[in-house]
């Protein structure tokens, strides 16, 4: 059995036709798209440049954490080199007040939400089993099983149904996670429902080693009309495409229309995780390829179109990327070690006397070892 | 300005890996490097990775040569870092430091291993206070022992209870046991903890129990003297070794000692080193069997006057249009190799015994075999017949950049034809190569060496070369092996006989 390649099917991204939404080409030259361009109107140069403020940043943290890995600092990292414009584009149409229940990959997103950024790290450095209080930003904590966070957002925005508010839930997943069980689920009770939330689908093009036309041989978007879905496929690559997708998506939300799939159709550019090489399962012209619509490269060329991309800006850029890589090495490396007792935190939110109880036990186990001091002497 | 020595330990690069192969360094003692400067490139069993280096400052030491194996916490590189002892490696890091004591007993290259190993055996436990309360009935720190815990207290002997004299496991005391041999002065234990059991793993215990090997008279070389498996099958050969020496078995009742480890043992084993048959090599091995042992081999040889391949070669490079261009004689092989393909086309076919059909390769995919760090690969010029001789010089270097820098892709290993081997480079004159495997035909090139030879009725020195060329003769008869290196050996004896072959 031949194994299609979703590239050669009509319809595959970046081919004419594809139905591909897309406001500024690879080339950085910002194409009309009428349905789409009154979603952006207000995003002027200084709002793109924020934008790719934001790309430079992310990358940058992506990059330092890397370098963590490899230093011994983090026990695993999983970059999201190539896919800045998919989640800094959806992440900063967001209101604070909406809830983002993401994989592990989503950085950015995090970044968007104002997650302190030593807490990003607390989970893969192994110091915490989780980084922060989801509660305090609006984003659940990044969720490792996959696709399971698809059924949490439904759930969640159920709940904003209910309470007749008009926030939205949005969960991030990848093409892998659309073959899951629990992604399929969420869609059907989404649907269902009318729930407020978006399915945000980066279709990064590997689920680990496998290519996503392994187990997409149509386009992943078009999955979701047949769960009464309304779905669109939008270029991942292109920052303000991602962000007028989200807005639409968010728009009909808000106003009762019910859920949205988003198909983001980009490119991870690194490996899986810092423990994967993806060179013994990829042929590195497709990297080759992919790194030509980069989606950093793009928006520096439309900038500098318009005027917008002075050594001025770009030294600021810098300087900012490099404070955050600064503040993020220092809040890695001045992480205070957990208390073994700490393991107890946060499992229930109300107080439970059968973890009290083992709780309890494990400190009297624990304080029946010798202290280090003695332990020194006698030996 | 005095420097602090910081010492980078290799870190688990992987998940859960224990050791890493350095590749190569990308800088030398004194170079001064910026912080995260990739400074080298170590390949563990996932994957080859760029090493970041974690301070800005000066090498002052590599502790590993590019092709060792080191294990996970091993030291690898020192730096010579401005600051003081207790100051974080990056700038700015101070600000949420404050304790400047906790880093020098965190070990960060072992995230996600727990605590380090501690020397002195197991973690000691205070007494327990229902053992105080056994033994002296009334309790004064008031403790409420465990109901279940009391009662197995009662019933069971106490885990803390140290016998006086060295108990060994009955198991370890089988009569196995009995056929060490105890010929050695005797010595004092290795161990001295007395009750301590040997710090091992099950599965070594049982190894060791499978081979009749006491644990106590192995020293552990592990973290924390724990006994490995290479301990204890080094002491089973010992062991092996002065039983073949004594020629007696002793009587039953002989307890084992660490005296069987004997110094003579020990000088045996360093005149031998064992590494065990794995990565690279075993691949190659494999590789090598299975051709050697399905292809029948024929070897032939041609040796050839290249004098004029040799003149050709200098005109080449000193031409405009190969200007910068690395020409050599194998080059010249290589196209040659091409055309002569060209007119004996069944030396670049394949016996495909599965599918019981004969593949006649319309396009020469040219392996050039390799001697890299990592070991002999064969990365192959895909569609070698298309390519102008430029364009094949052009693609020789590539190919050896990539397979010296050990960058050779999945790619560039697959779907070879038929490869050449220089083993000219080495100052060998001629040999029978081995098939890669899936290939009808293998040419080696020997060295170019000057030698009196005739020329034109007399005796001249003339650049004088050695072909060998191994084909499948199950593929391959003899004639067109013969017409192929002859055509071959043609070209190189007078380049301009191409002319009468295109």
């Amino acid at each position: 059995m031949a194994l299609k390649n979703i590239e050669s099917v009509p319809g595959g991204p970046g081919e004419p036709g594809s139905g591909l939404i897309q406001l500024i080409t690879a080339d950085g030259v910002r194409v009309p798209e009428p349905a789409y361009d009154a979603l952006v109107a207000d995003i002027d140069g200084a709002a793109l440049q924020g934008l790719y403020e934001d790309m430079v940043v992310v990358r940058r943290i992506d990059s330092e954490a890397t370098a963590l890995q490899r230093q011994g600092e983090l026990a695993l990292w999983p970059p999201l080199l190539g896919q800045e414009a998919a989640q800094i584009g959806s992440g900063r149409a967001l209101r604070s007040d909406d809830f983002v229940f993401s994989s592990y990959r989503e950085n950015a997103v995090a970044y968007c939400r104002g997650v302190d950024l030593t807490d990003i790290l607390r989970v893969w450095r192994g110091n915490a089993s989780s980084g922060w209080d989801p509660y305090a930003i609006n984003m659940a904590t990044p969720q490792v099983i996959i696709g399971a966070q698809a059924l949490h957002a439904t759930g969640y925005a159920m709940g904003i149904l209910n309470d007749g508010d008009d926030a939205v839930a949005v969960t991030y997943f990848g093409d892998g996670a659309t073959s899951q069980g629990d992604v399929n689920e969420a869609m059907v009770f989404a649907a269902s429902f009318q729930a407020p939330v978006i399915f945000f689908c980066q279709n990064n093009h590997w689920a680990i080693s496998e290519p996503v036309g392994l187990q997409a041989h149509v386009p992943i978007a078009n999955r979701a009309p047949g769960f009464g879905i309304p779905s669109v496929r939008v270029d991942g690559n292109d920052v303000l495409a991602c962000l007028a997708v989200t807005r639409q998506a968010l728009a009909r939300a808000r106003s009762g229309g019910g859920p949205t799939f988003i198909e983001a159709v980009t490119y991870r550019m690194g490996p899986h995780t810092t423990a994967d090489d993806p060179t013994r399962y990829r042929d590195a012209n497709e990297l080759e390829d992919w790194a030509a619509k980069d989606p950093l490269k793009r928006l520096e060329a439309h900038l500098d179109s318009l005027g917008l991309f002075d050594e001025a800006f770009t030294a600021a850029v810098k300087a900012k990327a490099d404070a955050v890589a600064a503040e993020l090495r220092a809040g890695c490396l001045g992480m205070p070690e957990p208390a073994p007792s700490d393991v107890f935190k946060h499992v229930y939110s109300t107080p439970n006397s059968w973890l009290d109880r083992q709780q309890d036990h494990y400190e009297r186990y624990l304080s029946s070892f010798a202290d280090s001091a003695s332990s020194d002497g006698s030996s | 300005m005095a420097g602090v020595i910081k010492e980078f330990r290799l870190p688990d690069l992987g998940e859960g890996l224990t050791e890493s192969e350095i590749v190569n360094w990308h800088v030398a003692v004194g170079d001064t490097v910026e912080l995260n400067q990739i400074i080298a490139d170590v390949e563990t069993a996932k994957a080859v990775v760029e090493l970041p280096s974690p301070y800005a400052g000066v090498i002052a030491e590599l502790h590993e040569q590019p092709g060792t194996v080191v294990e996970v916490g091993a030291p690898l590189v020192s730096f010579e870092v401005a600051g003081p002892a207790g100051a974080p490696p990056s700038t700015g890091s101070a600000a949420s430091g404050g304790d400047t004591g906790a880093p020098a007993k965190r070990e960060p290259n072992l995230v996600g291993y727990g605590a380090a190993v501690e020397k002195g055996g197991r973690p000691e436990r205070r007494a327990r206070r229902f053992a105080s309360q056994l033994s002296g009935g009334a309790n004064p720190a008031g403790g409420s022992a465990l109901p279940g815990l009391a009662e197995r207290a009662g019933s069971a002997p106490m885990i803390e209870a140290v016998p006086a004299v060295p108990a060994r496991p009955a198991v370890e005391a089988a009569p196995a046991l009995a056929a060490l041999e105890s010929a050695g002065p005797p010595a004092t234990p290795v161990r001295t903890i007395s009750g301590e059991r040997p710090r091992s793993t099950p599965p070594v215990r049982k190894l060791a129990r499978d081979l009749g090997i006491g644990l106590e008279g192995v020293p552990g070389t592990g973290p924390g003297g724990l006994i490995t498996r290479d301990d204890v099958l080094a002491a089973a050969q010992q062991t092996s070794a002065s039983d073949g020496a004594g020629g007696s078995v002793a009587p039953a009742s002989v307890i084992p000692s660490p005296a069987t480890i004997t110094p003579a043992g020990a000088q045996d084993t360093a005149r031998e080193t064992r590494t065990p048959i794995k990565g690279m090599r075993k691949h190659t091995a494999a590789a090598m069997v299975a051709s050697a042992f399905t292809a029948p081999h024929v070897t032939e040889f041609l040796t050839i006057d290249v004098t004029p391949t040799m003149e050709l070669i200098g005109r080449v490079k000193e031409s405009r249009a190969f200007a910068g261009v690395r020409i050599t004689p194998l080059t010249i092989v290589a196209k040659a190799l091409c055309i002569a393909l060209q007119r004996n086309p069944t030396l670049n076919s394949r016996w495909d015994e599965a599918a019981g059909d004969i593949v006649q390769f319309n396009y020469v995919n040219l392996g050039i075999a390799a001697a890299t760090p990592r070991g002999l690969l064969v990365p192959n010029i895909k569609d070698a017949q298309e390519l102008s001789l430029l364009e094949l010089a052009g693609a020789l270097t590539g190919l050896t950049e990539r397979a010296r820098a050990g960058k050779t892709g999945p790619a560039d290993l697959s779907g070879g034809t038929i490869s050449i081997t220089n083993i000219g480079v080495f100052g060998i004159d001629a040999g029978t190569p081995i098939l890669n495997p899936g290939e009808a035909a293998i040419l080696a090139m020997g060295a170019v060496r000057r030698m009196p030879w005739e020329y034109q009725g007399q005796i001249a020195l003339r650049s004088v070369m050695t072909l060998s060329l191994s084909f499948d003769h199950r593929l391959v008869d003899g004639e067109q092996g013969s017409r192929f290196l002859a055509d071959i050996g043609a070209i190189l004896a007078d380049p301009g006989m191409v002319l009468t072959m295109v």
